[in-house]
């Protein structure tokens, strides 16, 4: 018995790049929940870093007097913002790309920028539900003083958006380079030397020189820098390569590195390995 | 949602044909694996694409569907250039791609519901799940399919959109014979209301039941396009008349068997030409000829 199937006879236009990036969100969300590896890895690195720092130099103070623990919380939720969106948003988009998910995608005509909105909406979720698990850990379990401060928490706010966003465009930009082993491959290799040129590993102050010049190149230096802005109190910015914060050379340098990678992206990405 | 509600466009319904496909030329590192391709597939029919592993089926099938860039010839899809076309054109024509990723951590019920989203109609997820056979393993993760039960989501997930014009590559790969007969029940049902489809196939008897024309592709060109049952016109007015003489088969291959017959008859005044049948080539004889596969295929 055959049903008769008719095509549309009226069509409504295809749902715009943020419907279908909120539909994708949610996508994206579901997935990261339905893989078990990646939410430990998300969520317990930090802690990981956190419980290891803590136990290894406990007692130990930073420059002004700061508790260990306290001092590199910075580092560790830079570092956090950085797994969640550079590298889970590189590594996860090569892969896609190599299963012919993306293929999918293509043809049935989705917006680059619907896929990206779905992207960065997951990245968002995840690192502030990975910052929120972190920072209670750090208050509760190692007695870290958490700002009071409107402000502070008003700075977290958007260098942890600023943060997350550079992440996600680089690890799209960084996506299209190669094979996922490859790509997987690099990202976690360069995202490790990274972490010890700009002070999530050593305090950034005692870095030579030379390194600490290399890593105001990159993102995660600055990220780190406007974490210990928002944890560590007024007196350590003294210690700081500048003497203050630089709060607003980190804004422009994180929103340098998203507008380059845009225009990485908008000019290489690709849907399929081959045209 | 808040996707942008434009009025309704009415669905063109012209006389122009559905693909129009000119001098089409794909060469990989010089190579031309599509080298010179005319075809036109008329609106509302069902065009069976046939050829060998290597042929040019799916580089042809990608540069309509516009994922694939082309080196040379003209392509015309619902009126305008896949190469170039845009979202509105794409959410009029279905794909169900040789291999695509389907994700593998949703249901396929969630699958069919959030892909729904992308498009600006989309087929019920219950109606989609009746007709390719799939609502008992609605709840069951992707990743448990079956080879031939994922194959029948990506069908569903190829017509959702209510397409005007449907791409089919090899579509019932890994299907048992029960879900390939529904499959082409879904094809006649989509024929019946008005879909245009092409479709890449290896089984002939597929092309021949569902396909109003068959073209066969071979090295990169297509050397016939007819009805399934008047492919390879020439080949099929030669029939084969065989009967046995002296205990072994004798055999004449014959444009003109009634000629051969009264001959046999004459010379067979008893009666009775013992093993005596005369066949005619039926398809996929025509199509083993016509790609070369044969050594009697000396028409070509
Ligand atoms: N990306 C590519 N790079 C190089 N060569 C390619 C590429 N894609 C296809 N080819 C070559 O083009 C030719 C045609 O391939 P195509 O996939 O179109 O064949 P097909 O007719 O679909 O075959 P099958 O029946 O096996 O699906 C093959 O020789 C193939 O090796
Ligand atoms: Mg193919």
């Amino acid at each position: 018995m055959t049903a008769v199937l008719t095509p549309a006879t009226t069509r409504p236009a295809p749902p715009s790049a943020l419907a279908i990036g909120l539909a994708r969100t949610g996508l994206e969300l579901r997935l990261f929940v339905r893989d078990p590896a990646q939410v430990v890895f998300s969520f317990a690195y930090p802690i990981v870093m956190l419980v290891i720092f803590a136990s290894v130099f406990a007692g130990e103070d930073r420059p002004g007097g700061v508790p260990f623990a306290q001092y590199f919380l910075a580092g560790i939720a830079a570092t956090g913002i950085m797994l969640t969106s550079f590298q889970a948003v590189g590594t996860a988009l090569a892969e896609e790309r190599e299963r012919g998910d993306l293929a999918r995608l293509q043809v049935i005509g989705t917006p680059p920028l619907g896929y990206f909105l779905g992207k960065a909406g997951q990245v968002l979720v995840t690192t502030v539900l990975q910052l929120a698990v972190l920072l209670t850990v750090a208050a509760t379990v190692y007695d870290v003083s958490l700002p009071t401060g409107v402000g502070r928490w008003l700075t977290f706010a958007w260098v942890v958006l600023l943060g997350a966003v550079a992440g996600t465009v680089l690890g799209t930009a960084v996506a299209s380079a190669g094979s996922s082993r490859a790509v997987g491959n690099g990202i976690s290799a360069f995202a490790v030397v990274l972490q010890f040129f700009s002070g999530v590993f050593f305090v950034f102050s005692e870095l030579p020189s030379w390194m600490q010049e290399v890593a105001a190149v990159f993102p995660l230096k600055w990220l780190v820098q406007g974490m210990r802005s928002v944890f560590l109190p007024d007196a350590a910015a003294a210690a700081e390569p500048a003497g203050s914060w630089e709060h607003g050379t980190t804004a422009l340098v994180l929103a340098a590195w998203v507008v380059v990678g845009l225009v990485v992206c908008a000019r290489t990405f690709r849907w399929r390995r081959t045209a | 949602m808040t996707a942008i509600q434009v009025a309704p466009v009415p669905v063109p319904v012209g006389q122009d044909p559905a693909v129009r496909v000119r001098g089409l030329v794909k060469r990989y590192g010089g190579r031309a694996v599509v080298d010179g391709v005319d075809l036109d597939v008329r609106r509302g029919e069902v065009f069976a694409l046939l050829g060998p592993n290597g042929a040019g089926k799916t580089t042809t099938v990608e540069v309509l569907e516009g994922v694939r860039r082309r080196d040379g010839g003209e392509v015309t899809v619902l009126g305008e250039d896949p190469a170039t076309a845009g979202r509105g054109w794409r959410d009029r024509i279905g794909v169900v791609a040789q291999s695509t990723g389907v994700g593998d951590a949703l249901t396929v019920r969630e699958t069919l519901d959030h892909f729904a989203r992308y498009h600006g109609t989309a087929r019920p997820t219950a109606e989609l799940l009746a007709a390719v056979g799939l609502p008992e393993a609605a709840g069951t993760r992707v990743a448990r399919l079956s080879g031939g039960q994922r194959r029948r989501l990506e069908v569903a997930l190829g017509v959702q959109g209510r397409p005007e014009l449907l791409f089919l590559d090899e579509p019932t790969t890994g299907m048992d014979p029960v879900a390939r007969r529904r499959f082409w029940d879904l094809v006649r049902g989509l024929r019946a209301g008005g879909t245009t489809v092409v479709l890449t196939t290896h089984y002939l008897d597929e092309a021949a039941e569902l396909a109003d024309r068959v073209g066969v592709l071979a090295d990169g060109r297509l050397v016939d396009v007819a009805p399934p049952g008047e492919l390879g016109a020439q080949l099929r007015r030669v029939a084969t008349v065989r009967w046995t003489e002296d205990g072994a088969t004798r055999e004449v291959r014959t444009p003109e068997p009634a000629a051969v017959l009264r001959d046999l008859l004459a010379a067979h005044p008893a009666g009775e030409v013992p093993g005596l049948t005369v066949t005619r080539p039926g398809l996929e004889d025509v199509y083993l000829s016509l790609v070369g596969a044969t050594p009697e295929g000396e028409t070509r």
